[in-house]
């Protein structure tokens, strides 16, 4: 039945709450699936640890946004035929093509070495705790709900990451520079944060002052880190856009090609 | 099936369940389980999980399916409620003892993740100090005691 399909479909773009809440859960995913890239190579035990349960953290996350935005979809029609399977958490996460990801770029970076890991994690953490602080006074009861809970994880990763980046950047010559090195990489993808994609216009965000507080608290953890924001003379700094609308670097592919392999080698395969 | 539901008979079968990454506290002591309500023939149990990515969820909304089936009840609607967001405040004072009597020190309100001062479970000395904000489960943090040099987990106050 081609017809249903393509209506479904037109109705799935058309809500942007369906597709702010995807972009949320997608960010998650992804994040987490790249932090569990680490799990059994961190540099000791207890960082292994940390990186794999701030991995579980953003899974979980992940999960109850997939819920919501499953929740959200309209059920195919009762009748049968093809596009009728419901979407449910699991399609979502493991059935829709690279295109359809609606994740940051930043979170799709290459983990690079420890120090990589960590800035992006703290660049990204910051940035959600502050997103989350919006989110749980916003409009949207769900939404309100899903970041109340979750910001208390938040917070961990923040304190956590933070603590990282300072030791790091404030540690030896070598640490030193290799989170400059790591800022060179993944700076440029920090920007898309907080330009809204248009699905985001009436979410209620205010994302100016998220960008100003988000600068207040990157800057106090470089200062003490002794690293430099390449904006912190005030100049502008190119950044790359698109992860919201679908168009990705070309690491995601190569993401989701591990992520889905089992659901698409063996449709329909449970655990 | 049981034609009225006595919560309190209820809770108490509930209490045999137990956290199966802390098999020492009951799901009632850890405050999870938040209501039960009967709604026509349905039993329904509302349930909260702890962490967002407790992977001990699907487990524990099994085995309340398993133990109310065995009691007779035929419609059993298990519910997660995101909100309010589960605290350690909720778990009972009965769990925190359980928890320090296991080797795990209980949360404690006066601070979350301090980077000392816990009391180890096992000495109960004070002079002990944090290892790894991240344990062994997302509850949980490393710590070790200066003085029995034992290590040991501290539950995080959330």
């Amino acid at each position: 039945m081609p017809d249903m399909v393509s209506s479904n479909k037109k109705t799935f773009e058309k809500s942007p709450l369906i597709s702010y809440v995807l972009h949320l859960a997608d960010t998650n995913l992804i994040l987490s699936q790249r932090n569990s890239e680490w799990c059994g190579h961190g540099p000791i035990l207890e960082q292994d640890i940390a990186i794999t349960n701030i991995s579980l953290d953003l899974l979980g996350q992940a999960r109850i946004f997939y819920q919501y935005a499953a929740h959200l979809t309209p059920s195919p029609s009762p009748q049968g035929g093809e596009g009728s399977n419901p979407v449910t958490e699991d399609s979502l996460a493991y059935l829709r093509k690279e295109r359809e990801f609606k994740n940051l770029l930043l979170v799709e970076q290459p983990n690079g070495d420890w120090g990589q890991t960590i800035l992006r994690q703290y660049l990204y953490s910051q940035f959600q705790y502050l997103l989350y602080e919006q989110l749980q006074q916003g409009d949207d009861e769900q939404l309100a709900a899903i970041a109340a809970k979750s910001i208390k994880e938040t917070t961990y990763h923040v304190r956590w990451s933070s603590e990282w980046v300072i030791r790091l950047g404030d540690g030896t010559e070598e640490s030193h520079d290799r989170m400059l090195k790591a800022i060179d990489e993944i700076w440029r993808y920090t920007g898309e944060m907080f330009i809204p994609a248009v699905y985001e216009k009436q979410i209620g965000i205010d994302f100016n002052k998220m960008k100003e507080d988000w600068d207040v608290k990157v800057n106090a953890v470089f200062n003490e880190a002794s690293l430099i924001p390449p904006s912190g003379g005030g100049a502008a700094v190119f950044m790359q856009t698109g992860g919201k609308t679908g168009t990705h670097t070309e690491h995601l592919g190569y993401i989701l090609t591990e992520l889905q392999y089992v659901q698409r080698a063996y449709p329909g395969a449970k655990w | 099936m049981p034609s009225t539901i006595d919560k309190k008979v209820l809770y108490a079968y509930l209490e045999e369940i137990k956290d199966p990454e802390v098999p020492v506290l009951s799901i009632i002591d850890l405050g999870i389980v938040r209501d039960i309500k009967m709604n026509d023939d349905e039993l329904e149990v509302i349930i909260t999980s702890t962490y967002n990515g407790c992977p001990a969820m699907d487990m524990i909304a099994t085995a309340i399916r398993v133990e109310l089936t065995t009691l007779g009840f035929k419609k059993i609607k298990i519910t997660t409620a995101i909100s309010p967001a589960w605290t350690t405040d909720w778990m009972s004072e009965e769990g925190k003892r359980k928890l320090q009597q296991y080797g795990i020190a209980p949360p404690d309100k006066r601070f979350s993740i301090p980077k000392d001062g816990v009391e180890c479970p096992l000495c109960h000395s004070a002079n002990t100090r944090l290892i790894s904000e991240f344990g062994s489960t997302a509850c949980k943090a490393l710590y070790q005691c200066n003085d029995c040099k034992e290590p040991f987990d501290y539950f995080k106050c959330h």
